[in-house]
């Protein structure tokens, strides 16, 4: 019999039951926190704090920095939060990774070097991390939250984000694979 | 020494206003973001070989979730819009900004294998290319964003601009004029994918 225990221990929902509850979860965010769900602005005030702990006023001085400010807010923390959960979801459900430095996809086309995928972890995360700024959002806040309110810049944005991945997805694993 | 004083005050009562500020936005964030990582993990997409699955179009898992998330949202959203209990949080754009930045992020989002809430998921799942190199590397390269925003932000930025408007303002109808072909549509994308097999 499925109990609620059973269904949080579960390694897998049904993607439809976790949609709905990403749905539902954003009707409160909105209602209790008046934000919507999002995420990429977070890395960047991040590696702006890094900076400052490094260098700083410099960094505080810079207008990007200046605009997204510098401190540990309501979405820097749901971030944090995003970590927890995932973390405490895998360790109930026993699907907590240790050691896997190489997804096995990757390995089945490039093999099991671990420099070799964290080096390109690294390149395309450069990528992300630019493309999230630039965009002004990512999957969660364009393509989801931004999307869900019939945002047109969102659309138009989600669009791109997934003709981009598409492509270069393909020419990763049928060009140069 | 009089100034001196006036100085004091005022730098205590920043003090003050600083302990008072309300920390409870922080906890309601921490709240919604274990839930949205719980439910991320439990979808599955907190691993590379789905996300990758779906750019690969031989796993639909990260459509299916993103789909019915905004089917859901986007009703409950408006309904409570409607009822005045909430107001929209609209990002302003652009073509530059949206199309060039879309395009940009997807390819990382295809060479990465996680977007930035994914990897916090990844990281919580315990992937090690996702604490190593892939934090990094979205750490770097929105430090690189922020050194080019001088440059960036009234040339291509500005390129096409669209303002915060959504779809139903631009096409001048009711709100739900959109919201119930747009629901309509997806949940028939959705039903064939499903029965494509997918």
């Amino acid at each position: 019999m499925e109990t609620i225990a059973s269904v949080l221990t579960s390694t897998n929902w049904s993607p439809y039951a976790a949609g709905i509850g990403i749905g539902v979860l954003s009707w409160f965010s909105f209602l209790i926190s008046g934000k919507p769900i999002a995420t990429s602005t977070s890395f960047a005030q991040t590696s702006g704090m890094i900076e400052s702990m490094i260098s700083g006023e410099k960094a505080k001085q810079r207008p990007y920095y200046k605009k997204i400010k510098l401190r540990i807010n309501w979405q820097w923390m749901l971030v944090v939060g995003v970590v927890a959960g995932s973390f405490l979801s895998a360790i109930i459900s026993g699907d907590f990774q240790v050691g896997v430095w190489v997804p096995s996809l990757w390995a089945s086309a490039f093999g099991e070097g671990a420099l070799l995928r964290v080096l390109v972890a690294l390149a395309g995360g450069i990528i992300l991390g630019f493309g999230a700024r630039f965009a002004d959002g990512c999957t969660s806040g364009h393509g989801i939250s931004g999307t869900m309110q019939l945002a047109v810049s969102s659309w138009i944005s989600a669009i791109f984000f997934f003709i981009g991945g598409i492509l270069t997805a393909h020419i990763i694993y049928y060009f140069i694979a | 020494m009089e100034q001196k004083n006036k100085v004091a005050e005022t730098s205590k009562d920043e003090k003050n206003l600083v302990a008072k500020e309300d920390k409870r936005p922080l906890f309601f964030g921490l709240g919604f973001g274990i839930l949205f990582g719980f439910l991320l993990h439990k979808g599955g997409v907190t691993n590379y070989n789905v996300i990758v699955g779906q750019l690969l179009l031989n796993d639909f898992t990260v459509l299916k979730i993103m789909l019915s998330a905004v089917v859901t949202g986007m009703i409950g959203i408006y309904f409570m819009k409607s009822l005045g209990w909430i107001e929209l949080s609209l990002k302003s754009g652009s073509f530059g900004m949206n199309v060039i930045g879309g395009l940009i992020f997807g390819v990382g989002f295809a060479v990465l294998g996680y977007c930035p809430g994914t990897i916090a998921g990844a990281i919580g799942n315990g992937y090690l290319d996702a604490v190593t190199g892939g934090l990094a590397g979205i750490l770097l390269g929105t430090w690189i964003f922020a050194i080019m925003y001088p440059g960036l932000k009234d040339g291509i930025l500005k390129k096409g601009d669209l303002g915060s408007i959504t779809i139903p303002r631009l096409l001048k109808v009711n709100d739900w004029g959109v919201i119930i072909p747009v629901a309509g549509l997806i949940i028939l994308l959705l039903f064939w994918i499903e029965r494509a097999g997918f």
